[in-house]
């Protein structure tokens, strides 16, 4: 079967990156993050409800609600409405499906919303009915949650490649370096490479500063035509390419590389970028080894050596490599699917101009990356987006 | 290297007993194929008869081609052990309370990568014979074990959890009169029990093989008599917090069908034998040991009882004895149940005609009194809880798993 080319998304841009800060508990329900989080587009672009005529939603705790039922819920009527329950891809897989549906002319107005509850116990109740193969073959065994699933995948990666605790631990150092400029953050002190070395042993080779806080919050962006946007005044970006995989690679017997490698010619083939002009990289961080495992398969270095590459570079938003420049989940929590939003809002606010103390020098080009859903063994979900200043 | 068990201290009555959790008990229909390999010792995964690929976790479709409800077959259990970790915390009561917990990713050989409990005793790397387990939920959980016996292998801390290993614990054999039980006490002590209280209907009365019985180290002879709620009611207040294992020898095989026999008098004396006293024991028993089921590394942990075959399948010619046993075989369905909230295990060991006198007209082949012990501590010690021992046993098992109805006009 030979393969169509893809599509550009010319005329098509991504709108008013919104953030409501995080919270470690909250008493409040996904509904109302997620009203938040509409309220804050609203109010940037100055919408109705009735203005909004698509919505794409991602949310662990929404239930029993999905998308449909938020409809009534927030008065609204769109014509084209998805629900992404695709954990950390869900921001850049909402991104294309709503600008799909924006370039066909679907829906002129579509609000992306990722948000999700933490109240206290809320995480354990998720883990255990995350999904079938969870259920029936993961947590059983001793209840370790992702932290012992990413403790696998991160002592295979380390027996592979040679790489230490050390080298991810320059990740999640770098990553506190940028959330310390974040405002939103929920991790305000600094972390020194000592602390990291010396922190409490989760499910090993996984320790404390290697895990992401699980929190409430929300994430949000207008998806729009370019014209649409200036006419509002939003601050927007340009979309060159995105790219999604799923359950790519499955016959290998632990996870060390993820869907990018299958589409990455597409990704920036359509950009018509090469690796070494983006200005900045946010990948999805649930644990620093996904992190290098994302650079490899993004194209920064070759597989097995992202470890020698994070040694020889400076991740911080200063750097000559800046990476999850806001402090990525590790650093300012982990909103349950707003994570899989998070490098994308911030990529925006990057590319806009608008990122306030942590704004990366001359940001032309972004890479966003995401990842989610380990389902048994492995992350199932892969995606990538090409972003650009407008200019 | 396993850290050798050591005997417990005798316990503080004034301490408090740590009371029993599951781990996560849920489990999908077609996952619980798992569970009918594990409670018979066997390593057995979906195998897509169109494809032939090998498949786990359970699926209701091969993921090679999509054919429906691939079926549960033998498959081979070696693996290479690729990751291990050793979880420190863990959001789940159970495993919160027995941190640290190692878990690691097999490949096997037959294809799936597994992610499954590991044996202390393994390292990244090693070569590993993959088992399913039965765990304190009751539901099948991959075990990855030496391939080779290490020592005191038997004492890893999450392997004993999922077994009923005799060592150290205290054991009550309910019938000393019989060749069985004479050969049960035998065997748990050999096996490592500290007390095999071995219970005697009027103890008074001599018996063949008591001397030999009372020479076994451990055994200590008790009054007990089944058929009897007085005698069981004593017994259990007596001893009932101190048994960790239970095994029921007591007997009455009678030879003949229904209409054979005029009245229920030897009818009666089955079920009262068998099946109340199953009932008394399990009622006298049976709280204590469901309490006690997190009691320390001898915490309380299974019921053992020996089930004639027929008892899946009714033989005329032992018809009467036939049907008790199938009472018992239910009524061990519910203390399954009822005993659960414990983690404590009912095993049933099925076999046909034993090596004993009231078989003494049929031919062999026939399973000795020592085999059929055998295969009981067996059991004990690898968790399990369907045995089929002996020729004629699995003869029968295989025959009504194919076909029931089948089954019923060959007997």
């Amino acid at each position: 079967m030979s393969k169509r080319q893809r599509q550009s998304y010319k005329g098509v841009v991504a709108a008013a990156p919104v953030t409501i800060p995080y919270e470690r508990f909250s008493i409040h329900g996904a509904h109302w993050w997620i009203g938040r989080a509409l309220r804050a587009l609203s109010e940037q672009a100055r919408l109705k409800p009735a203005d909004i005529d698509g919505f794409s939603v991602s949310s662990f705790t929404v239930g029993p609600d999905t998308a449909i039922g938020l409809t009534q819920h927030f008065g609204l009527s769109p014509r084209f409405l998805d629900h992404v329950p695709l954990g950390g891809a869900s921001g850049v897989v909402g991104l294309r499906r709503a600008a799909r549906a924006v370039q066909a002319g679907d829906a002129d107005m579509v609000a992306c919303v990722a948000a999700d509850a933490n109240h206290v116990d809320s995480f354990r109740r998720t883990l255990s009915t995350f999904s079938r193969f969870a259920q029936d073959a993961v947590y059983p065994y001793g209840s370790g949650g992702p932290n012992a699933s990413f403790a696998l995948i991160t002592r295979d990666y380390m027996t592979r490649f040679g790489a230490t605790r050390e080298d991810f631990g320059r990740v999640c150092v770098a990553q506190r370096d940028n959330a310390l400029c974040f405002p939103h953050a929920l991790m305000k002190k600094t972390l020194t490479l000592d602390e990291y070395m010396n922190a409490r042993a989760i499910s090993d080779p996984i320790h404390l500063f290697d895990c992401v806080m699980p929190c409430a919050g929300a994430e949000a962006f207008l998806v729009c035509t370019e014209e649409r946007a200036r006419d509002l005044g939003l601050p927007f970006v340009r979309i060159l390419s995105t790219i999604e995989r799923h359950n790519a690679f499955m016959d290998d017997p632990i996870q060390y590389r993820g869907g990018w490698v299958v589409d990455l010619d597409d990704l920036y083939g359509l950009a018509a970028v090469k690796p070494a002009d983006v200005d900045l990289v946010q990948t999805y961080d649930d644990y620093p080894v996904i992190s290098l495992m994302q650079i490899e398969d993004l194209g920064f270095c070759q597989k097995g050596e992202a470890a020698a590459f994070v040694r020889d570079r400076d991740l911080t938003f200063r750097g000559d490599f800046p990476h999850n420049t806001s402090g990525g989940q590790l650093s300012v929590g982990q909103a349950g699917a707003a994570g899989g939003y998070l490098g994308l809002v911030e990529a925006m606010r990057q590319l806009c101009g608008i990122a306030g103390d942590n704004q990366v020098k001359d940001a032309n080009i972004a890479l966003v990356s995401g990842f989610g859903m380990i389902n048994y063994d492995r992350g199932l979900a892969s995606a990538a987006a090409l972003l650009a200043r407008a200019s | 290297m396993t850290e050798p068990l050591v005997r417990p201290k005798r316990k503080d009555p004034l301490k408090r007993t740590r009371l029993p959790l599951s781990p996560p008990g849920a489990r999908s229909r077609t996952a619980l194929g798992l569970v009918a390999a594990a409670a018979q010792g066997r390593f057995m995964l979906q195998v897509c008869r169109a494809c032939a690929k090998t498949i786990y976790p359970p699926r209701d479709a091969c993921p090679g081609c999509f054919a429906p409800a691939p079926a549960f077959c033998d498959v081979p259990d070696r693996g290479k052990l690729l990751a291990v970790t050793t979880i420190r915390t863990s959001t789940d009561a159970y495993y919160r309370e027995r941190m640290p917990w190692r878990v690691g990713t097999v490949q096997m050989d037959c294809g799936p990568s597994i992610v499954a409990h590991v044996h202390g005793d393994l390292a990244e790397g090693d070569r590993v014979t993959m088992s399913l387990k039965l765990d304190r939920s009751g539901q099948a959980a991959a075990f990855a074990l030496p391939v080779k016996e290490t020592p005191a292998m038997a004492d890893d801390k999450q392997l004993r959890e999922m077994t009923c290993d005799p060592k150290f614990r205290r054991a009550l054999v309910t019938d000393g009169r019989t060749a069985v039980g004479q050969s049960c006490a035998k065997a748990l002590s050999e096996a490592g029990c500290t007390i095999v209280f071995v219970g005697v209907s009027d103890p008074w009365k001599p018996f063949p093989g008591e001397d030999s019985l009372r020479k076994i180290p451990n055994v200590e002879i008790v009054p007990l008599d089944l058929t009897n709620s007085e005698s069981v009611n004593d017994l259990a207040a007596d001893i009932g917090g101190r048994v960790d294992i239970i095994v029921n020898t007591s007997e009455h095989v009678r030879a003949g069908g229904i209409m054979a026999r005029k009245g229920l008098v030897v009818a009666r004396e089955e079920m009262d034998i068998r099946y109340f006293g199953l009932m008394r024991l399990a009622q006298a028993f049976g709280p204590a040991l469901r309490f006690r089921g997190a009691d320390g590394v001898n915490s309380a942990t299974a019921i053992v009882n020996f089930l004639f075959v027929h008892a899946l399948a009714n033989w005329p010619e032992f018809g009467a004895y036939s049907a008790t046993e199938a009472a018992c075989l239910s009524a061990s369905h519910s203390l399954r149940a009822e005993l659960k909230p414990g983690g404590v295990k009912f095993i049933n060991i099925f076999h046909g005609p034993l090596e004993t006198d009231w078989f003494q007209e049929l031919p062999p082949p026939k399973v000795a009194p020592a085999q059929l012990v055998k295969s009981a501590v067996d059991a004990l010690k690898r968790g399990l809880e369907d045995v089929f021992v002996g020729d004629i046993a699995q003869d029968i098992r295989d025959r009504f798993l194919a076909n029931p109805k089948a089954l019923e006009r060959e007997l």
